[in-house]
């Protein structure tokens, strides 16, 4: 079993357990306390006591509060449709900064970087009012067309790109390999890591990404999940902390769930990267 | 061939229910500020399927937009592009800075008939206030609110009161809170007597205090605040004082949102907030409580807070009249009471607390009825030109002052030189 | 380098390119404009007014004291969230008892929707019943108004951040340790090397592309995470939470004064940019490839 082969490493000594594993759970924390509260009547969301009876009564509450279902697809749309452009734009844009040597290119990396330290919120009014021109508004394609080239993949898929031995680029290219197959059969591959680790990050980002969908969208065929979830936050009745944890459980289940299943594979992908 | 494609378009049509439709419907866009989904958005749903049945020339859209900021937010926004909503509920306190921005007509612009007439007086007064500004009414009261003492009759026992008298003055209200402040062994506070929340947006709760110290925060032409009048000033040390002189309010900045659950927790017997909690409180306290007017010192008072209707400039006239149309069916007196009765906010009319539903709602709950009775001594909420940030230089001197780095006097000060600052282009 | 070469890197950039030109670069071209022009109002349409903006900046103490704030809480959580990060990724990269499980502790406050987390973390730190003050009540400490008084609210922020950032970088530094050739450490092994050496002399030099891209992200995080504050603090108590970005946050959105905000946002994209890039193009040719 290949993959089941760990990097060996100096033997953790007992120390480092305790820390990782302390560490863990006041990561956690949050989580748990997110679990507890959700599947306990209110009046337990501040008393933790063994006796406390189980509900699903936050749930059910949560769930008829707004039409998650539809938001569940939205959501799921967006997230692919963004991840999917970003994978192919970015890893064209990395891979000419790696790959070529052209005129302007520090200084059009330089401008890509910028984009890193814009926030979006500052660009809110003028890019609605592209959206506005180009007839997007209320549209998903027009949530996540802003996001299609993200300063923050070809950032990270150069430097991953960098990596990479010259030795198994210039062996592909005496074999006659063409630019876009280098890029297909070589560095592709050997950055499959990094690709899940990226997918994971922009999936959640999207997921969680609030103020532009709520301005940029009107109706509900076109609203993401957090926007739903913006009803248990409305602070003119105080916080009610069980039906906020159980919508939030509700709305990050499918990521944890697909993080938890995807474990295996991301584990696996970095192993076979990692043994070449 | 034609023919047929007009057969085929008509049998379309048909299809889709598009014949029943009149040539020419007028779309009204309809922003509210609700988050999304919840009940109150099934309440708005149904009014606006009840009136474009009853109008079919008018289209009535609901577009929930979260809380009054993201509202605002999306409002302006959209505006600043060109394509604002025709109508929309935002906090009447915001209406100097959509006249600022241009974006709202005067409702008097539609008001034609004396039968207008008679419904724009048949509010309460007190919710007219924030909206009338130079001489012109630019808002229709709808989702409205007041502050309303909150107290808890078991704790009251327990503590050797009369359960059934909440406090009628200051004075009282320490007094009270003393006997209900509780210590445990150590010398640790395990119950409170009283907090007002000052978290986010302090200085509502604070103009609670003001008015029943008798005086205004700012001018009607929102030019001119008050923060450093004498009796500002009083006001604040007593806020200050309940908890560093007397220790019957928990220290430093209390968390509004936490606040009704430190009720129901029985941290503290009596709470400061607003009369939208009604419901919440009612659903999840585990004991008997009362609602009562807030204790007087010169004279009663409350600050009016919540949500008007406004009608967009940018809307054509026609848009303009349909949503006016809609404002004036939405705050009929038998509408208005339903909406008061299913989401705890005030009925804006004494017409509506006349009507059979309203009459009977508030005499099994008399609790409903305070908030009503507290009107004729409610004033505008605070609100100015520039008004945020007018308002924010309050909020940041109040929080000094609660936290203990500022005294009183020093803190309303800065904050009056700052307001000065910021409305030196306004007069 | 020739011209069919040119040709074929411009072709390669130019859907990327046109993406963030029109959606980043424009609007910030138009954001930049704006702050020379006073905010237009229906009376008194927007005119060039030079650096006024700039000055009315510089003579706002809400801004210095954002200023001020922002700079505490770089220095604070770039470290910490770095390191953790580091640390947690050479644990879980190591043969340690639960490995996947530590995997998930760590990756979640990433899948966690920040708004419904931000108040989780309010009851963490309510004063009393909270969870914070119900531990320490255990043990005999007296309750403490943790976000209500300004000495604390700073460093409670600064903790939801190191949170929620650690995991996220985790992973990048989990992806590049995942490629190292596990020979190298078999061979450190086999000379002798200690734990320390070989992080130091092997695994260090072979992570530097990573932590140049931790780094910089991080820097521009500490000025950009903020949707915490709205629910946590709302900038309070007395401006103590108040960091840059929701000072512009403010001017732009609940003030909306439109020149101001744009001054702010040039003076926080210039700063960035300069230590972004300055760090980047520093580090990236001293690292090795």
């Amino acid at each position: 079993m290949r993959d089941r082969r760990h990097p060996p490493s100096a033997n953790s000594p007992w120390l480092d357990t305790v820390a990782a594993w302390v560490l863990a759970l006041l990561w956690l924390l949050p989580l748990i306390y997110a679990v507890w509260t959700a599947f306990h009547p209110s009046e337990y969301s501040a008393k933790f006591t063994l006796a406390a009876p189980l509900t699903l009564e936050n749930f059910r509450r949560a769930w008829e509060a707004a039409p998650f279902a539809r938001y569940f697809l939205n959501t799921t749309l967006l997230v692919a449709l963004i991840l999917g452009s970003q994978l192919v734009l970015c890893t064209l844009a990395a891979y000419a900064f790696v790959r070529f040597e052209f005129r302007g290119k520090n200084v059009v990396f330089a401008l890509v970087l910028v984009q890193l330290m814009i926030m979006p919120d500052v660009l809110l009014v003028e890019n609605y009012r592209t959206m506005s021109r180009l007839g997007l508004i209320d549209t998903l394609f027009g949530i996540g067309l802003p996001y299609f080239a993200s300063a923050f993949a070809i950032f990270l898929l150069r430097q991953t790109f960098k990596g990479i031995p010259k030795e198994l680029v210039e062996a592909a290219t005496m074999e006659g390999a063409s630019t876009l197959q280098i890029l297909r059969h070589v560095y592709v591959p050997l950055a499959k890591p990094v690709y899940v680790a990226f997918a994971l990050v922009s999936v959640s980002y999207h997921w969680n990404n609030f103020l532009w969908p709520l301005v940029v969208t009107n109706s509900v065929e076109s609203r993401p999940l957090t926007v739903g979830l913006q009803v248990f936050s409305a602070a003119d009745q105080g916080i009610d902390w069980s039906i906020i944890t159980a919508a939030t459980l509700l709305t990050a289940a499918p990521l944890l769930i697909a993080f938890l299943l995807f474990q295996r594979q991301f584990v696996q992908s970095f192993m076979r990267a990692g043994i070449k | 061939m034609k023919h047929k494609l007009a057969v085929a378009t008509a049998t379309l049509a048909m299809l889709f229910g598009a014949g029943t439709v009149p040539a020419q419907t007028t779309d009204v866009s309809f922003y509210f500020p609700v988050a999304v989904g919840g009940p109150i958005t099934k309440i708005i749903d149904q009014f606006a399927t009840e009136f474009n049945k009853e109008n079919p020339a008018i289209k009535v859209s609901p577009i929930y937009a979260g809380s009054y900021q993201d509202t605002i937010v999306k409002a302006l926004t959209a505006n600043k592009a060109g394509t604002p909503p025709v109508a929309s509920v935002l906090l009447s306190t915001d209406t100097f800075t959509l006249i600022d921005e241009d974006a709202i007509v005067p409702i008097d612009t539609f008001v034609k008939t004396p039968e207008d007439r008679a419904w724009l007086g048949g509010f309460y007064k007190a919710f007219l206030l924030n909206g009338q500004i130079g001489g012109k009414t630019w808002g229709v009261p709808f989702q409205r609110s007041t502050v309303v003492l909150y107290w808890n009759k078991e704790l009251f026992k327990e503590a050797g009161l009369d359960p059934n008298k909440p406090p009628q003055t200051w004075a009282e209200m320490t007094a009270m809170a003393q006997k209900l402040t509780r210590k445990d062994a150590s010398g640790k506070v395990t119950q409170y007597g009283v907090q007002i929340p000052s978290s986010g947006f302090p200085y509502w709760l604070f103009q609670g205090l003001t008015t029943e110290n008798d005086v205004i925060l700012a001018n009607e032409a929102g030019t001119q605040t008050r923060y450093d009048d004498p009796r500002v000033i009083e006001a604040l040390q007593y806020w200050v004082d309940l908890s560093k002189k007397h220790g019957v309010h928990p220290p430093g900045i209390v968390e509004w949102g936490t606040t009704p659950k430190d009720f129901m927790e029985k941290k503290v017997a009596m709470i400061w907030t607003t009369t939208g909690n009604l419901t919440n409180i009612r659903n999840n306290a585990k004991f008997d409580f009362g609602v009562a007017m807030l204790p007087a010192n010169k004279k009663r008072g409350s600050p009016t807070g919540g949500g008007n209707f406004f009608i967009f400039k940018k809307a054509t006239p026609a848009q303009q009249e349909a949503a006016f149309k809609f404002a004036k069916w939405l705050t009929q007196p038998a509408r208005a009471a339903q909406w008061g009765i299913d989401t705890g906010y005030v009925a804006v009319s004494p017409a509506a607390w006349e009507t059979p539903a309203l009459k009977k709602y508030a005499a099994d709950f008399p609790q409903a009825a305070v908030a009503r009775d507290q009107l004729q001594y409610a004033v505008a909420e605070l609100s100015t030109h520039d008004n945020q940030r007018v308002t924010k230089a309050l909020n940041d001197g109040l929080q000094a002052a609660l936290t203990g780095n500022k005294t009183a006097e020093a803190a309303m000060k800065d904050a009056q030189k700052e307001a000065e600052r910021l409305l030196r282009g306004y007069k | 380098m020739n011209a069919r070469q040119q040709a074929h890197a411009w072709l390669l950039l130019l859907p990327a390119v046109v993406l963030l030109l029109a959606f980043t670069h424009w609007p910030a071209l138009a954001t930049l404009i704006d702050s020379f022009l006073s905010t237009p109002k229906p009376n008194r349409p927007s005119v060039f007014v030079g650096l006024e903006n700039y000055a009315v900046m510089a003579d706002d103490p809400i801004f210095w004291q954002a200023v001020r704030n922002n700079l505490w809480f770089a220095a604070v959580t770039i470290p910490f969230s770095v390191g953790t990060a580091l640390a947690m990724a050479l644990w879980i990269n190591g043969k340690i008892a639960g490995r996947g499980f530590l995997r998930l502790a760590y990756f979640t406050p990433t899948v966690l929707p920040m708004i419904a987390v931000a108040n989780i973390w309010l009851f963490f730190y309510t004063p009393d019943y909270g969870l914070l003050d119900q531990i320490g009540g255990a043990f005999g400490l007296p309750a403490h108004n943790w976000l209500g008084s300004t000495s604390t609210a700073l460093a409670c922020v600064m903790v939801v951040t190191i949170w929620k950032e650690a995991g996220f970088f985790m992973i990048f530094y989990l992806a590049a340790l995942q490629g190292i050739n596990p020979s190298l450490r078999e061979a450190a092994a086999i000379e002798g090397a200690s734990r320390w050496f070989f992080f130091r002399r092997v695994l260090w030099p072979l992570l530097m592309p990573t932590t140049i891209f931790v780094l910089v992200n991080a820097v521009i995080n500490a000025f950009r995470m903020v949707d915490h504050l709205f629910v946590m603090t709302r900038g309070g108590p007395d401006n103590a939470t108040t960091l840059l970005l929701y000072h512009l946050y403010e001017v732009g959105f609940k003030f909306w004064d439109q020149g101001y905000a744009a001054a702010i946002t040039m003076v926080l994209l210039f700063s960035l940019a300069t230590v972004a890039l300055v760090q980047f193009f520093v580090l990236d040719r001293r690292a090795h490839y």
